[in-house]
């Protein structure tokens, strides 16, 4: 048989399963079917119910105005696949062409999509995470427990990390006119991802909408009552808050230890692979069968110097996922690369922010549209001379232009488009938190001499 | 029935939260609020929100009414 005769009979009867039921899985599923996949499809997933969507539980779900369980994807297709649901895999075995599944079954495939997505970081003393009032927010039972909490008046809320979600849970706390401090080891809110000028801004509006921001400080321990309840954190400064709810929002962990022993480059920073959303294997060579997709893949991006690159983006896990599906089902030849740009958004204290790019691939930063001061503006990013990302505040019909300018690698800093050009438009340092802040452990050891003996290998270490 | 919007995508020119205001809200200036589930009685109105999108983001369920169920793994 040529190749081309099995791909056609793996189109028509092969065996795709699908690991991680939730919105990259579910496009894949999607586009899988339209694209004329009509063999047998398994979607695997540790979550009860159909597959929902995310980013309304800090923004709509909490605010109390949707449901937590009101957030089920819409379908575009009925996709005609078994659905193993309530129970992880707990491994893959690459050898054997089957995913283990945490009761002991096991489901064979000829291709497999790892969609496995990011859990909450939880707070790093489970005694105190296990406090009535302390809350992560990921899945809907998360955002239906929080928003519960927040219904019933609490005297105070502390929100552990300012990133997006930790921000956006901020913002609505001060919509339901609930005291809320936020606690930031960082120089500002959002530091990590927009750098300290956009911070900077970001620590204005925390402000002036009443958020007790606290920055530079870490939360050193959450002490309850004796009924268990959370009445206090403790912070390294020697401070204290007296607070009922706490959120801890210090971002997500990839849930690739299911992989261990897999033979894929699978860890901490996700799971590598190619454009064409292809795993690799420990190696860093690439596999033919097994394709990543949502925020588990780490990608490499061609526009960043090939960088390999993890996103927990709404929209790169749709675009990743319809990558990943056309290409289980067709030949090289035919593969499509996943080249888009990131794209971002957050909503929070009543200002629309979006980013194009990826504004850490960056050393200087400039405002070219707008009024920071107004809180509607757009800032340009540059590395080396080149536009590599923008973010707006309010002003997200702009995003377009700058995802142009990123595309055709524009000088920076770019010109104003428009006549409101602002006052001060020289570009300053980008000024990310520093190594010390961001640092992982290693990952892999490699090992061996001659070339053909040189083989990396996973180091497995213990992260919080 | 059952809608999401790539916020991505969106410009909030807000033509939605004209046509269907009980299911599409604009927060602040541009930043789009909108019900993921609305009731099935705004249904022509969604679907007209969601026609009107000049950057089509707006995704509304095609399987309305003949669901599959999901089952349990372990039911
Ligand atoms: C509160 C919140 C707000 C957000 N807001 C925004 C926003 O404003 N803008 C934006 O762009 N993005 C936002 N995001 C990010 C966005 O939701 C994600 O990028 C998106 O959900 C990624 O989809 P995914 O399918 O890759 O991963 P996930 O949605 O994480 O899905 C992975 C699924 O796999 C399951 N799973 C994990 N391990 C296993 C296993 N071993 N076996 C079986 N199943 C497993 C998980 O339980 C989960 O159901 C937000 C996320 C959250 C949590
Ligand atoms: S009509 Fe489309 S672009 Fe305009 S606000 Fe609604 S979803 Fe956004």
């Amino acid at each position: 048989m040529t190749s081309a005769d099995n791909l056609r009979a793996f189109r028509r009867d092969g065996r795709i399963v699908i690991v991680g039921a939730s919105l990259a899985g579910l496009r894949a599923a999607e586009c899988l079917r339209e694209e004329g996949f009509t063999g047998s499809l398994t979607m695997i997933g540790d979550e009860l119910g159909e597959p929902y969507d995310r980013p309304p539980l800090s923004k709509q779900v909490l605010t109390g105005w949707v449901p937590a369980d009101g957030t089920t994807l819409p379908r575009r297709r009925d996709i005609d696949a078994e659905w193993l649901l309530g129970v992880p895999a707990s491994g893959l075995d690459l050898a054997t062409d089957h995913v283990r599944l945490a009761d002991g079954r096991e489901v064979p495939f000829d291709r497999v999509l790892i969609a496995t997505g990011v859990r909450a970081r939880p707070w790093f003393v489970e005694s105190e995470a296990e406090l009535d009032g302390v809350f992560v927010v990921r899945t809907r039972e998360h955002a239906e427990g929080l928003q519960r909490a927040l219904a019933a008046g609490p005297s105070r809320v502390l929100v552990i990390g300012a990133g997006f979600t930790g921000s956006e849970i901020a913002s609505v706390c001060r919509e339901r006119d609930i005291p809320v401090t936020v606690a930031e080891l960082g120089p500002y809110p959002l530091v990590g991802a927009l750098g300290a000028m956009i911070g900077e801004v970001a620590a204005d509006m925390q402000r002036a909408h009443g958020v007790d921001l606290r920055c530079g400080v870490k939360v050193t321990r959450l002490e309850g009552d004796a009924q268990g309840r959370l009445r206090r954190a403790h912070f390294d400064d020697g401070s204290t808050v007296d607070a009922d709810v706490a959120v801890v929002a210090l971002g997500g962990i990839r849930n690739t230890e299911w992989l261990r022993g897999s033979g894929l480059a699978a860890g901490v920073w996700g799971i590598a692979c190619d454009t064409g959303c292809r795993a690799m294997d420990l190696n860093g060579l690439i596999t033919d069968d097994v394709f990543v997709a949502g925020d588990v893949a780490r990608c490499p991006n061609p526009v960043y110097e090939y960088r390999l690159i993890s996103l927990e983006h709404w929209a790169n896990a749709v675009e990743q996922a319809e990558i990943a599906a056309h290409n289980m089902i067709h030949g090289q030849a035919d593969r499509w690369p996943h080249l888009s740009i990131p794209r971002f958004w957050s909503i929070q204290f009543g200002v629309n922010i979006k980013s194009v790019g990826v504004p850490t691939f960056a050393d200087e930063v400039v405002v070219t549209q707008g009024s920071v001061s107004d809180h509607r503006f757009v800032a340009a990013y540059g590395y080396q001379g080149r536009v590599t990302a923008a973010v707006t505040f309010n002003n997200a019909k702009w995003l377009d232009h700058y995802r142009q300018l990123i595309e055709t690698a524009a000088p920076f800093p770019p010109p104003c488009p428009t006549p409101d050009q602002p006052v001060d438009t020289k570009p300053v340092p980008v000024d990310f938190p520093g190594p010390l802040l961001l640092a992982q452990g290693a990952t892999v050891v490699v090992t061996g001499h001659d070339p053909g003996e040189r083989r990396v290998t996973a180091a497995h270490q213990h992260h919080r | 029935m059952r809608v999401v919007v790539d916020l991505s995508r969106c410009e909030g020119y807000a033509q939605c939260a004209f046509l269907a205001p009980d299911a599409f809200r604009l927060h602040g200036e541009e930043a789009l609020m909108y019900d993921p589930e609305p009731d099935d009685a705004l249904r022509d109105r969604v679907l007209r929100a969601a026609a009107a999108c000049p950057v089509q983001a707006i995704l509304v369920d095609r399987l309305e009414g003949r669901r599959i169920p999901v089952e349990a793994a372990r039911s």
